[in-house]
């Protein structure tokens, strides 16, 4: 099987490279991505989930605007996510539903803290199913 | 064949390097990289060149586009980048400040000795780990409400003064007196509000740091006690951290809100990374309103953190702040933008100055230098890596004639996170460190890893380069004895 992400190196930062069938499914692998980097994904269980709302000018700014809420919810709520429904999906907005649970700390060992998703080598590529590339600041 | 760079660069001086207008098109100034020749063949594998270019291509920047030698490639801008932009038809961009506003540094210095200090390192390092909240999230003992967070955004320093961390002669030695005045609470989304209410007083991850550090060389030995700093061996403290979750949350916000209006103003910028609006639209005025909320609750965090220290010290050592001479000597932003006064060409010029990566370094004599430091120049405070040390440096008057008063921020990192964590893991590196009698407590080993000091350039490198350039005077060296790391 094909890999969802890869991991692009940076000399400051970490960056992901997603795949999918399709750009939404790209979209959820670069979320897995994302949390992969802060903790091992299969020690995240389906305990509970959240609705995810998000709208931007276009579908590069869509793909930071997903990202950044998605970090802003393990920032705020310390939720930490490994499955990912996108239920709609635009070029400016989509819908998804998250699984996951809030930190606990006798399970998840937590690697590193992302500040944000960046719009440097933001890319949203349609050819050939979809691949879309983020780079954060860690 | 010659290295490619020299295709590139014109040679200003031994460390000022230019890269003319004509490497990219839309360049509407040339860009400058302080730095050695040495040091410019990684400096262009690194791929900085095009990212100092790329922030020429700001409106009403004014006159270089410029690097401090301990540039790395960052997002948008390089990280250890400085742009200063006409207020009247500049503009400003939150990717020139960073997700991390006014990220920075603090000096405790104590009197106490290497002697005295080196028996109870590991309890003086378990009680700053036990005492000052760090680590991935992690909560602050802080309780704030809303209005107390309200306060924080307007007062910075001042409020955790106010509140019983620390005092008065803290804020007076801190940029700014720790308070960006024209914070606007109501420009700050409750996103940002509700990562940051819980995240005040905590150190955070990556390579945030508590660092207990002994004086290795005084080059300057007046300039050097002008800063309370009298002694070989003599104990400092190093708080390095920023607005943690509050301040991210500011800039991603202003990216995506700038990034709808680059249009608008007719702007044209080669990455989006890099979205600004002009300083005197509507917002470009809100972003600045906001970045002053998170710059003063970044001086507000590390305010609550001194106290910690001190209270850390108090406790370890049984004798009073008083006795110890626990004083601040300074404080610096290094993430931040800031509206000031330069000379430009023949004329003064208003300009809004983003230093990402990089420190101000204002001379002796100027008003914005503390009143304690007028005569000697504002410090500056260099972090090297875990390893090899730090320095305090002083600003001088050749930085703001060539730099807008500004200098390094620290080593700048070589290699990639992955990288490190690929040639050294995290217990090697405790190890290490503990070979060269440092002590370290880390919230996670692979962060450790990560922070190993060989993914950072050397320090010492940097700030010789700095120091030779002439703008910054190096004054003192300092060696690590502990870290905690978040």
């Amino acid at each position: 099987m094909a890999k969802d992400f890869e991991l692009i190196e940076h000399t400051a930062d970490v960056g992901i490279m997603a795949y999918g069938a399709d750009v939404r499914e790209a979209f959820a692998n670069a979320a897995r991505g994302m949390f992969s980097l802060i903790v091992e994904l299969g020690s995240i269980g389906e305990v509970e989930h959240r609705y995810i709302e998000v709208t931007a000018s276009d579908e590069e700014s869509l793909l930071a605007a997903w990202l950044n809420e998605l970090i802003c919810l393990f920032d705020a709520e310390n939720m930490l996510f490994s499955r990912f429904e996108i239920t709609e999906f635009g070029d400016t907005f989509l819908r998804a539903k998250a699984y996951g649970e809030p930190v606990d700390s006798s399970r998840h060992q937590l690697k590193v803290g992302i500040k944000a998703a960046t719009y440097h080598m933001l890319e949203v590529d349609r050819s050939d199913g979809g691949r879309v590339q983020v780079l954060f600041d860690i | 064949m010659s290295a490619p760079w020299k295709q590139v660069l014109n040679r200003v001086n031994d460390y000022c390097w230019e890269i003319p207008t004509s490497y990219t098109e839309g360049m509407r100034v040339p860009g400058r990289i302080y730095a050695s020749e040495a040091m410019l063949e990684h400096i262009w594998q690194e791929k900085v060149f095009q990212q100092v270019a790329n922030v020429a291509f700001l409106p009403g920047i004014v006159p270089y586009s410029l690097a401090m030698p301990d540039v790395h490639w960052g997002y948008g801008f390089p990280i250890g980048g400085v742009a200063a932009t006409r207020v009247s038809d500049g503009v400003v961009s939150p990717g020139g400040v960073g997700f991390d506003i006014n990220c920075g540094v603090r000096l405790l210095r104590t009197n106490l000795t290497v002697e005295e200090v080196g028996p109870r390192i590991e309890k003086l390092i378990t009680e700053l780990y036990n005492n000052v909240p760090s680590g991935l999230g992690s909560k602050g003992k802080l309780r704030v409400s809303d209005k107390d967070l309200n306060e924080v955004m307007v007062k910075g320093s001042v409020w955790a003064a106010e509140h019983g961390y620390g005092d008065a002669a803290d804020v007076e030695v801190t940029e700014d007196a720790g308070c960006i005045r024209g914070a606007d609470p109501e420009k700050v989304s409750a996103k940002a509000k509700q990562r940051g209410i819980p995240q005040l007083g905590t150190l955070g991850s990556g390579n945030h740091f508590l660092e207990v550090e002994r004086v290795s060389e005084i080059f300057d030995p007046d300039a050097a006690r002008a800063m309370g700093i009298n002694e070989i061996g003599q104990v400092l403290v190093l708080i390095h951290c920023g607005s943690r979750g509050f301040g991210h949350q500011v800039c991603t916000d202003y990216v995506a809100l700038l990034g709808r209006v680059v249009q608008k103003y007719g702007i044209n910028i080669p990455d989006r990374q890099l979205a600004c609006a002009p300083i005197q639209s509507p917002e470009g005025k809100s972003y600045l309103e906001a970045m002053a909320c998170a710059a003063n609750y970044a001086w507000t965090n590390r305010q609550c953190i001194l106290h910690w220290v001190r209270e850390s010290l108090v406790s370890v050592f049984d004798k009073s702040r008083r006795e110890m001479g626990l004083e601040q000597v300074y404080d610096v932003a290094h993430n931040i933008a800031k509206i000031e006064k330069h000379i430009v060409g023949d004329n003064g010029l208003d300009v809004c100055v983003h230093r990402k990566g990089a420190t101000r370094a204002f001379p002796a004599g100027h008003p914005d230098t503390p009143e304690a430091y007028r005569k000697v120049g504002q410090p500056v405070l260099i972090p090297g890596d875990m390893g090899r040390g730090s320095y305090i440096a002083l600003g001088t008057e050749e930085a703001m004639q060539v730099t807008f008063g500004s200098t390094c921020h620290g080593a700048g990192r070589m290699q990639s996170r992955s990288a490190a964590k690929r040639n050294q893991r995290g217990a090697d590196v405790a190890r290490a460190l503990a070979d060269k009698g440092i002590t370290v407590k880390a919230g996670s080993m692979a962060g450790l890893a990560e922070e190993a000091s060989e993914a950072y350039k050397d320090v010492d490198e940097v700030v010789d380069i700095t120091h030779q350039a002439g703008i910054s005077r190096r004054i003192v060296r300092a060696v690590p004895m502990g870290v905690v790391k978040g």
